[in-house]
């Protein structure tokens, strides 16, 4: 019993940590802007195209720092680009300017690449092929969960004890008096989409080292997932980001090991609308005002 | 009592107006020279037209952000298309499945003794089945999401139209929805065509336009009921509406409710349009494309959905295509056009039009309004205040 | 990021002169430049595939192969005198909402006959604005029965369905000895979750047993299901389903050590999937529609000409793919092609309805061989399917498979 159920576990817990990367670039967006950044999931496929075309031509050595800064630049653009200028405009607008930008990003991924699924380079060591307790696997499974206890535990260090941190956690208490407070709140709104793309970089090279073909919609569902999976662990909280990601990867592979496989996507959903329902502040949330 | 007066001489005016359309429309389809491109972008702007206007009932005029448009379309088109599929032909449509197919069709039952006023009969009769089954499920989801807000409420719907695509070509509903397969052979536009003697008279554009005039009609009524005026007080704000003494649970349902159920006869429509569906076009993308439309026709205006839903079905399926192809002008070969340009430069007018023009063609105003004083000074004061 | 910069000033530029040339009024048909004949007549072909969207992979190799025919044969004879072949190509972008457009504007440019589509389902769409028109239309891959039935406007040059289902429920046994099967298909999706009921009815009715399953779109994770298969003891997978899809099903079996063959319909016949396979221990079989090493003398003819033609313009190389590689839907274009412009010159007219009733009479000797149209479905009359194995980075040849009586 205990090894037809570990492989659905390992798949769950490897793809939950994934979800979970890119989980926290939406909950961190989400907390100072109150922004879903519906973008989010094409700027991680971007990251992809990005390693795609990086190692055609160069060393992983120098493509994959190349590809993690070039994701964090996209970031802070596509946030100087459709949101900056509608900080003053209502909340719709913002949400409206969010899905034309993944509309925008989605296009013209398909017009540069042709449409055609693209094959994502092996990284060496973390590509190879390892076998626990039995049953094989990628590397990159084993790692993930690992390597994103280690990222937020960096992140969470960054935003307790550092000043741009300080000014990150006044801004999500309240937008308007951290800015009286001479915080540089546009520096801050950066800082914060850097973050986040950089993390959704990382997610992207786990991703697709395990799932290799990158088309221009890959991004659209693990990005929706993971945005179930911030607001099951409460909006604005990076824990709990974490934690959603993983349980939904957790749960999603071992329905599809049930045998339902057809109901696993409607799952996550489901589980959302239920938790929403029922707890709609999330399972971690941090500060409850005025946000339900 | 003027009031009254003024207002039946609106509705006549509307009235004669649509009219007057549809007799434009049924010369335009029946002449040879009109090119049967802008006919074909006619019908397909008339059913997004009214998907249009029924989203912004939601978003424009209850503020409520739902992006649940696509999965009640969904529910519409399937139940018209089960219902009027001929029954000779389920065998084969439904091929993969031993007992598929419900075993009569709705409009062959009525046209057999009525003749073609019973296919007409029929028809409405499946558009309004089809509106009320994504009402019905329009009432049970809202039971648990309309207490979110905004982006809450977005995702929760967007989740919601997911299930339904999974749910629908789930394999144990396969005998009703014949699982991943297209259901076609339906009752389609073209078969209200009525052929005299060699000729035929053809209706397929004016149908689509009959149609979506009578429900945007009754969408324009209902906003200018108290209802509507509901609406936009919980729009402008909830709580001062609940002062008013708005029920707001039940204003929400009721905007929900009837949005989806316009939502589900457009899906029906669509079907129509198509000859075929199949629940994979009816992807969250469907709702962006929707939304797209009515943002750039203006939120909270009628007119203005409709006058987007034509450029924009216009624009992306006609007039942008030269983009895809590669173009040669003399020996020189025009850089960048090749296929999926169009989509690129469409995206980034549609991203202009978000950004810098916010408000749209028609912002929130209508065609054949007057401008209130009130509306112009409160304007005024908005440009001001920015 | 110097390439974003410079990307967003060629947007405007572009912006600029596609406006000039819009004014200027310049044709923007496409396809090769074949109205060079200057004064002769021209008979349009409508070319009606997608370019764009699930498919757009495949449609694209499937035009290719239609704008080389063209190349080979540019004019058509009709009623003694020289006729140019001009191409009208559409993007139907693999949806089926959009496909009544894109039909449409074929039949605005007044097109005599239509080649596609890719898929079954746009064509399903697209089939009464076509019908209504009365223009013929030939699809070249799609091989749902539902396409041809009850239109008599539509024929096709592929094999159906049906037929391929239970070829591969044959391979599968006569090759492998295979009594267990794991068949996987996405959910939503016409063509995939076709193609594997008709193989579970062929495999159960050969005395096998069939574990079925279906993925939902937009899935990356097949993990759990090559486990489902592994555990249900499966003796093949049968997965007929997009090649993208198909790149992560074979790198996910290779990395959890499944040594059981893996098979698949005509759409695996592609470079997604020799990448896929390329490095791993991952047996992968499909059906297709005809051996680019076939030494018979067209087939040979047809693909080192094709290559040819390919190598010698960049572009067209990337749309196919990125290599040179004859995939069995660039075949089925071209005889499309071939088998159109023969019942034009049967019919010696332009006019849809008379190729229409021309194309019942034709008999052509194509690529994937010859081609005669079944009298009141119109669909080719194809008894055998070839089986190809994909091997570090080409696909060999296995055998001829027929059906089992």
């Amino acid at each position: 019993m205990a090894a037809k159920f570990l492989p659905y576990l390992l798949a769950g817990i490897s793809v939950g940590g994934q979800y979970a990367l890119i989980a926290i670039g939406y909950t961190m967006v989400y907390g100072i802007l109150r922004l879903i950044n519906f973008a989010h999931g094409d700027i991680f496929t971007v990251a992809g195209f990005l390693m795609v075309y990086a190692t055609a031509s160069l060393p992983l050595t120098v493509s994959i720092p190349l590809v993690i800064a070039a994701t964090v630049l996209l970031g802070i653009a596509v946030e100087k680009v459709a949101y900056k200028p509608l900080r003053t405009a209502p909340r719709m607008s913002v949400m409206i300017s969010a899905i034309g930008m993944s509309y925008l990003l989605q296009n013209l991924m398909w017009y540069v690449t042709g449409g055609l699924a693209k094959q994502y380079p092996a990284l060496p060591w973390i590509s190879d092929t390892v076998t626990v307790l039995g049953c094989q696997t990628k590397r990159v499974t084993v790692i993930t969960p690992f390597l994103v206890i280690v990222l937020v535990a960096a992140l969470v260090t960054l935003i307790q004890k550092t000043k741009i941190g300080m000014a990150m956690r006044a801004a999500s208490r309240d937008f308007e008096t951290a800015q009286l407070m001479g915080i540089k709140i546009n520096n801050v709104i950066s800082f914060t989409f850097a973050v986040g793309s950089f993390l959704a970089a990382i997610g992207s090279m786990m991703y697709f080292s395990n799932y290799t073909a990158v088309t221009p919609t890959v991004g659209a569902m693990p990005g929706l997932k993971a945005f179930v999976a911030a607001v099951f662990g409460g909006i604005g909280s990076i824990p709990g980001a974490v934690i959603g990601g993983f349980l939904i990867g957790i749960c999603e592979s071992l329905i599809k090991g049930a045998g339902a496989t057809t109901f696993s996507d409607a799952f996550t959903f489901a589980l959302l609308i239920v938790v929403l329902a029922v707890k709609p502040t999330g399972l971690f949330s941090e500060n409850l005002t005025e946000k339900v | 009592m003027t009031m009254k007066q003024e207002k039946k001489r609106i509705y006549l005016r509307a009235a004669l107006g649509l009219i007057a359309l549809l007799a434009v429309l049924l010369a335009l389809d029946n002449l040879s020279f009109v090119p049967s491109m802008l006919l074909t972008v006619l019908r397909k702007g008339a059913i997004y037209a009214l998907v249009a206007v029924s989203m912004n009932l939601l978003n424009g005029f209850t503020g409520l952000f739902s992006l649940g448009q696509a999965g009640f379309m969904l529910l519409g088109a399937y139940t018209y298309a089960i219902l009027t599929i001929p029954a000779a032909s389920q065998k084969s449509i439904y091929q993969r499945y031993a007992n598929g197919g419900i075993g009569f069709s709705i409009p062959e039952l009525l046209s057999k003794p009525l003749g073609g006023f019973g296919l007409l009969l029929g028809v409405i009769f499946c558009l309004i089945l089809a509106g009320c089954i994504a009402a019905l499920f329009a009432f049970l989801i809202g039971l648990p999401v309309l207490k979110l807000k905004s982006d809450y409420l977005a995702i929760a719907t967007l989740g919601f139209a997911e299930i339904i695509r999974a749910a629908v070509v789930y394999e144990g509903f396969g005998p009703l929805t014949n699982g991943s397969n297209l259901l076609y052979g339906f009752t389609s536009f073209s078969n209200f065509n009525i052929t005299l003697g060699g000729f035929t008279l053809h209706l397929e554009t004016v149908m689509p336009f009959l149609f979506s005039g009578i429900c945007i009609a009754i969408i324009l009524l209902l906003i200018n009921s108290t209802y509507g005026r509901a609406f936009k007080a919980i729009r402008d704000d909830e709580i001062a509406a609940e002062a008013m003494g708005i029920n707001l649970a039940s204003h929400k349902r009721m905007s929900f409710i009837i949005s989806s159920f316009f939502a589900g006869i457009s899906g029906a429509m669509l079907a129509m349009y198509q000859a075929s569906v199949q629940a994979t076009t009816f992807k969250s993308s469907m709702t962006y494309e929707i939304l797209l439309i009515v943002v750039i026709g203006g939120i909270g205006s009628v007119s203005g959905s409709i006058i987007a839903s034509f450029l924009f079905i216009a624009s992306s399926e006609w007039l942008l295509r030269f983009l895809d192809n590669e173009t040669w002008i003399g020996g020189f070969r025009v850089p960048l056009l090749r296929s999926g340009f169009r989509m690129v430069v469409f995206s980034v007018i549609i991203m202009a039009v978000v950004l810098f023009f916010r408000k749209g063609i028609m912002g929130d105003r209508e065609l054949f309004q007057k401008k209130p004083a009130s509306a112009a000074k409160a304007a005024k004061k908005e440009v001001r205040s920015k | 990021m110097k390439a974003f910069i410079s990307r967003r000033d060629f947007l405007k530029a572009a912006g600029v002169t596609a406006a000039a040339a819009a004014l200027a009024g310049c044709s923007s048909s496409s396809g090769s430049a074949s109205g060079s004949a200057a004064g002769g007549k021209t008979i349009k072909i409508g070319v009606f595939e997608p370019a764009s969207g699930d498919n757009g992979a495949g449609g694209k190799q499937e035009v290719l192969a239609i704008e080389y025919a063209n190349s080979i044969a540019p004019t058509v004879d009709i009623g003694g005198e020289t006729y140019n072949v001009e191409l009208v190509e559409v993007d139907n972008q693999s949806s089926t909402d959009k496909a009544v457009t894109a039909a449409q504007e074929l039949v605005s440019k007044k097109v005599s006959i239509v080649l596609g589509n890719y898929g079954s389902g746009c064509s399903i769409a697209a089939a009464p604005t076509f019908q209504a028109a009365s223009i013929p239309a030939i699809g070249c891959s799609c091989t749902n029965p539902a396409v041809t039935e009850a239109n008599p406007y539509y024929f096709r040059v592929c094999f159906l369905d049906p037929f391929q289902g239970s070829v591969m429920a044959s391979f599968a046994k006569d090759q492998f000895g295979a009594s267990n099967a794991y068949v996987l298909s996405m959910l939503g999706e016409d063509y995939g979750s076709g193609l594997a009921t008709y193989f579970v009815n062929a495999f159960e009715a050969l005395g096998g047993t069939v574990t079925n399953e279906q993925f939902p779109e937009g899935t990356s994770d097949f993990s759990a299901y090559i486990q489902n298969a592994i555990n249900a003891g499966a003796d093949v997978i049968f997965a007929p389903c997009a090649t993208t899809y198909a790149a992560q099903i074979i790198t996910q079996a290779a990395s959890a050590g499944f040594d059981k063959p893996i098979t698949a319909g005509d759409t695996w016949e592609s470079s997604v999937i020799l990448d896929a396979q390329k490095g791993t221990d991952v047996q992968v079989y499909c059906s297709t529609f005809f051996d680019e090493n076939d030494d018979s003398g067209i087939a040979k003819e047809f693909v080192t000409g094709f290559k040819e033609w390919l190598n010698a313009d960049s572009q067209k190389l990337t749309n196919n793919g990125g290599n040179d590689i004859v995939a069995a839907v660039s075949a089925l274009g071209y005889d499309g092609y071939m088998v159109a412009l023969e019942a034009i010159k049967a019919a010696g007219s332009t006019d849809g309805t008379a190729i229409r009733d021309a194309l019942y009479g034709v008999n052509y000797d194509g690529v994937t061989g010859s081609i005669t149209f079944d009298q009141t479905t119109g669909d080719a009359n194809k008894d055998m399917a070839y089986i190809k194995k994909a091997a570090d980075g080409a696909f060999e040849f296995v055998k001829t498979q027929s059906v089992e009586d």
